[in-house]
């Protein structure tokens, strides 16, 4: 696969933007020790990019948040950017998005601000060069691991990255997503939610109006979770002894107002749940702005099942 | 172990085994058990296993295994679970902490509140073995019990917006140690010279679910010696 051989830094941050992270797929097997999961919010997104670059699954890629990122290229690099639509440019010129490009060494790439999504991915061929800590890259900036140094910080001003070298020439494979693969993230999200966990111990209209209701993206919203807001939802238990919480629950505080965990979510947590999302309904809220509107609609895990190994079977290839 | 132990649902990669209702210390052989079975019949399948207080989640790869196969091989455990062996029991840490108002704020505080002397609010906190119920909150930090009645106390109206690593603390019948820098509204004691959350160590954290720990009163000098931090708190705004 990769080797580590003339990974010189070749890619320098000219401008950090608010948010950007190196995520791979995560840090797994680690949550008894109290460490979250980490990992790309939008793993749809990110792994298209990896996907289209001729990266293997679980490549690290960038995670831009909001924009604002300024990078240049030391070298030639092929590129993929997915996910939010975040002006980018290279060289002032914009960018086509979902397949691969070239980025032509000293040409400067540049995200502006969200035109629809949140998070940009960016994957370059090869790979990011960086240390993994408790068997990953993930970044998560609370709990000070991962990333490029391994404390979690996200991208700064003159940071210089460096990538795997794999030969000139890019791998064979797609090159470009079918266009029914886009997500269009202007249109307001439909969630599955498997119900699931204390789903029985709310009240029959907070039930009603879960499923009935646009809720609304609050601003506190982050790669923790993201609160809804709309009718108060009751649910007969107020608290729960804390218990070990999975990507995707759907929990709901005294308030009445639900959180969605998402990546960096706490391990434990004590506050009763309708169910969790499917984890691609998950990736598609990690999308969603503030005050955009969103719709849960319960679905069977068998149908949820099949619907994820559909998608992760088309990253299913031998690493080129 | 309850009657009937439920599985509830955590998504398509994931059931939580729903083993006790209350928080006890004899849960943690079941739990261990469990956990133990999990890791066996899962093999390669296992992604992750939270045990807490009362109950396990346990994630799979549901690309290995579909939640029906899951919850089908967690009722097989289930059918035919024994306790783990109390020989078995966790690993025990004795935490050298120095009890001190400059770095233990709420002891007054919760002495006044017992009607006891600081000094016994000592004795009871550090008398006592606690078992680890739950690592969570941030990395590391492991929640343990359960602390003398007499010191049963409320988190604090206001959390701290930074709580220094290695501060003792107590809330509710739980006492923890923090073991990195973080937001916290628990009750301070004094602080260990543990390294709680340490790099240079298999899996970082020092505490693991189901150990022992007792908290062992040092000096300041002894506190000093091994490199804890005497900086003293700042007064609750």
């Amino acid at each position: 696969m990769s080797t580590p051989g003339n990974s010189e830094p070749c890619i320098k941050v000219l401008r950090a933007g608010p948010l950007a992270l190196l995520q791979d797929s995560g840090r797994f097997g680690v949550r008894h020790l109290g460490v979250t999961q980490g990992g790309p919010a939008d793993l749809y997104s990110w792994a298209w990019a990896n996907h289209l670059t001729g990266n293997p699954w679980g490549t690290a890629n960038l995670e831009i948040t909001f924009g604002g990122l300024q990078l240049v290229a030391g070298r030639d690099l092929e590129i993929t950017i997915t996910g939010a639509d975040l002006g980018a440019t290279l060289d002032q010129k914009p960018v086509p998005l979902w397949q691969r490009i070239s980025w032509k060494e000293g040409e400067t790439l540049a995200f502006a601000a969200p035109i629809s999504g949140l998070r940009a991915y960016l994957a370059v061929y090869g790979g990011f060069v960086a240390e993994p800590v408790l068997g990953s890259v993930a970044s998560v900036t609370r709990e000070e691991l991962g990333g490029f140094c391994g404390k979690g910080t996200k991208l700064a001003a003159g940071d210089q990255l460096s990538v795997y070298s794999r030969g000139l020439q890019a791998g064979e494979g797609p090159v470009q997503v079918p266009c029914d693969a886009i997500p269009d993230f202007s249109q307001p999200a439909v969630l599955d939610l498997l119900p699931g966990a204390q789903i029985a111990h709310f009240t029959g209209r907070s039930l009603f109006d879960a499923f009935n209701t646009w809720w609304q993206v609050d601003d506190r919203a982050d790669r923790m979770g993201v609160r809804l807001t709309g009718p108060r939802l009751n649910c007969k238990i107020s608290t729960l002894v804390s218990e070990g919480i999975n990507l995707g629950g759907v929990q709901v505080p005294p308030d009445g107002q639900p959180i969605v965990l998402l990546n960096d979510r706490q391990t434990i947590g004590g506050y009763p749940r309708l169910g969790s999302l499917s984890p691609l309904s998950a990736a598609r809220l990690a999308q969603c702005l503030p005050r955009e509107r969103v719709r849960l609609v319960a679905k069977g895990s068998g149908a949820a099942l099949e619907q994820y190994r559909s998608f992760r079977a088309l990253f299913n290839t031998a690493p080129r | 172990m309850n009657q009937k132990p439920v599985l509830e649902s955590a998504g398509l990669d994931g059931w939580i085994i729903r083993l006790f209702d209350t928080i006890d210390e004899h849960n943690l052989p079941w739990l261990s058990a469990l956990s133990r079975r999990c890791e066996q019949a899962f093999g390669d399948a296992l992604i992750d296993l939270v045990p807490s207080y009362t109950t396990l989640l346990v994630v799979f790869d549901p690309l290995m295994v579909s939640p029906c196969e899951a919850r089908a091989t967690i009722y097989r455990i289930l059918a035919d679970l024994e306790p783990e062996d109390s020989r078995h029991a966790g690993e025990i840490h004795e935490l050298p902490t120095w009890y001190d108002t400059s770095v233990g704020p709420e002891l007054t505080r919760v002495a006044e509140q017992a009607g006891i002397a600081v000094n016994d609010v000592i004795d009871a906190h550090s008398q006592q073995v606690y078992r680890v119920f739950a690592l969570g909150f941030a990395p590391g930090f492991a929640f343990m019990g359960l602390t003398d009645p007499r010191l049963e106390c409320a988190r604090l109206g206001t959390p701290r917006k930074k709580v220094p690593p290695g501060s003792v603390a107590m809330a509710g019948r739980q006492t923890a140690a923090y073991p990195t820098a973080t937001p916290g509204g628990w009750n301070l004691l004094g602080r260990t010279s543990a390294s709680l959350f340490d790099r240079n160590r298999e899996g970082f954290s020092l505490l693991r679910v189901g150990d022992q720990v007792r908290f062992v009163p040092v000096s300041r000098e002894a506190f000093e010696r091994e490199g804890g931090d005497t900086t003293p708190m700042e007064p609750l705004a």
